[in-house]
């Protein structure tokens, strides 16, 4: 297993695993408290703080373990979200065809016309910016994505004998799409998966980043490139840590993605 | 009329419908939401009376679609309203910015275009060889890379430590251009190696794509040198692609300039939304989400109608 796995999947997959137990872990890892003031501001990476202290004088690598621990989850559950909804979703089209089908995707094609930034910006302006709202709105603009794809593999799915089979023993919808379609449809929307969550990762640094995302003194990556960024100027390169994360992070996920849609091509009838 | 014309004059008046239901989609994402408008713009501690005012000058008691269609008209006759945190003029407030953005972009697109074009051709003529497999590295990196961190990674090493090019991106009317080019030179860079990455696989796609046709063979067999098929052969049958992927990446400049703009506080666009979004100053958000939907559709529509217009087959018709 381990030796036909290629080198840039390993070490996608090491990074992610250490990415993914340092957010479980946070609390444990952390050496001081995520909103603790133990130093001056800005001071220079030391033995007591390995990355050096942030515009209040926080120990940095607490900030970005809890950070991590924040954004990681945050993406985590809009992933999920817009999965399920846009799964669910694109099944659903396929299956129902006819005006269900054309209603759902001209809507899809509304909602996806609009650059998906600036809807959330849109939306966030009226919506109180907690946590559940963030994950609720990204997941759902997401989902518009997760749907296209959704029913273009279910719509090929749909035609084969065994589908046609279980219809004409009489099942209902919610078996066809959860027995017959759901299963043959995995494997395409797993792959997919990845490069949705770096996406999330991405979309909500830059809410954060941009103010509109996790609220201090809750600390997420690109809420601490946004505390940090002003000291940029005077050379101080606090603000390029949690960025680096970031990067990582989107670039390991991108790695063992790539993996895992080559390992699974074959499952996918040839349409890889 | 020929079928390239119809088709094209479906495709408007697809792009004008659609931007009519996206007016009621971001209408509809600031007002019907749940929740109190006035509220969450006043927070948990406003007084009764507060809100009632506030309720009346957003004009929440009006039913909505008199409301929606009170800003429609208006959007129509060029009044985009007043600003609620300093009621001024939102389309005066807008035109200086707008240019300042389209100054922004257009020296982005000018940069990133050619230079994506080139590489394209560069990484096919060298397929699989090193200069190929480099720019692929360079570009999966780049994608995975937020763009505010490259803007500060840029800020950092060649603003503050090189000292050369200005951190905060300022621009005003009395500036020559030589200056203003300076002042935006780090945005511009940035911008372009957001839009690079994408733009250069996609050309190098749409020309592999062609290189795999029997003309191209022929080519080959007669001895010509590959620089010389590449660009009399393959080029040439890659425009239409490449141009569609060019506006699809001016689409994206134009999402990517709003984060720009706040991380070197240039007075664009971007900045203003993201303030008024901050400030939760409702009118302003919609005329700014519209106005950036309505350049994001409009670029697609272009991408759509050039290949239309490029298609020999429905050029020529039989």
């Amino acid at each position: 297993m381990i030796a036909n796995t290629p080198v840039s999947a390993l070490i996608g997959l090491f990074l992610m695993a250490l990415y993914f137990l340092m957010a479980i872990f946070a609390p444990l890892i952390a050496p001081y408290g995520m909103a603790e003031v133990v130093g001056g501001v800005w001071e220079p990476a030391s033995a007591n703080h390995l990355l050096g202290t942030d515009n209040i004088g926080r120990d940095l690598l607490t900030r970005m373990i809890y950070g991590g621990r924040t954004t990681i989850f945050i993406a985590t559950a809009a992933t999920l979200v817009s999965f399920t909804t846009g799964s669910v979703l694109g099944f659903f089209a396929a299956v129902a065809g006819g005006w269900v089908d054309q209603v759902l995707s001209r809507f899809v094609d509304l909602i996806m016309s609009i650059p998906t930034l600036i809807f959330a910006l849109v939306v966030l302006s009226v919506m109180p910016v907690t946590i559940p709202v963030l994950i609720v709105v990204m997941g759902l603009l997401d989902s518009t994505r997760v749907y296209r794809l959704a029913r273009a593999v279910a719509v090929d799915i749909e035609v084969m004998d065994f589908v046609e089979a279980a219809r004409l023993r009489g099942e209902k919808t919610r078996w066809i799409i959860f027995r017959e379609i759901l299963p043959n449809a995995l494997s395409p929307l797993v792959a997919e998966m990845g490069l949705r969550f770096i996406f999330m990762v991405l979309f909500v640094s830059t809410l954060s980043f941009l103010g509109l995302g996790v609220q201090p003194p809750a600390a997420d990556w690109g809420g601490i490139v946004k505390e940090n960024k002003d000291g940029i100027v005077y050379g101080i390169g606090a603000a390029l840590w949690p960025a680096v994360a970031i990067a990582t992070l989107a670039i390991s996920v991108n790695l063992v993605a790539d993996w895992v849609l080559n390992r699974t091509t074959s499952l996918k009838g040839g349409r890889g | 009329m020929g079928p390239a014309l119809r088709l094209v004059a479906q495709r408007l008046a697809l792009g004008l419908l659609l931007l009519l239901m996206v007016s009621v989609v971001i209408f509809a994402g600031t007002m019907i939401l749940p929740g109190d408008v006035a509220q969450s713009i006043l927070g948990q501690s406003a007084t009764p009376e507060a809100l009632a005012n506030l309720r009346e000058e957003l004009g929440v008691n009006d039913p909505a679609l008199t409301r929606y269609f009170e800003w429609l008209f208006g959007v129509f006759r060029g009044d985009l309203g007043t600003a609620l945190t300093n009621n001024q003029d939102i389309l005066t407030s807008i035109v200086g910015r707008m240019q300042n953005t389209l100054f922004l972009a257009f020296w982005a697109a000018l940069i990133s275009v050619p230079l994506a074009i080139f590489l394209g051709l560069l990484a096919v003529r060298y397929r699989n060889r090193w200069p190929d497999k480099l720019i692929s590295a360079v570009t999966l990196t780049s994608i995975s890379i937020p763009e505010f961190l490259i803007g500060y990674v840029l800020m950092y090493f060649i603003g503050v430590q090189l000292g050369w090019a200005p951190t905060v991106a300022t621009v005003y009317d009395g500036m020559s251009l030589g200056e203003k080019l300076h002042a935006i030179a780090l945005p511009v860079a940035v911008l372009t190696l957001v839009v690079l990455a994408h733009m250069m696989r996609m050309t190098r796609a749409a020309i592999l794509n062609v290189m795999q046709s029997a003309y191209v063979e022929t080519a080959e067999l007669k001895g010509l040198t590959m620089f010389k098929i590449i660009w009399r052969h393959a080029f040439p049958n890659s425009i239409a692609p490449i141009v569609n992927v060019v506006m699809l990446n001016l689409a994206y400049l134009v999402v990517g300039v709003v984060v720009i703009e706040v991380v070197f506080t240039y007075p664009g666009m971007g900045q203003y939304l993201v303030d008024h979004v901050a400030k939760r100053d409702i009118p302003v958000v919609q005329a700014c989400g519209l106005i950036f939907a309505a350049v994001y559709i409009g670029l697609n529509m272009v991408a759509d109608i050039v290949s239309i217009l490029s298609n020999p087959r429905l050029r020529h018709p039989k």
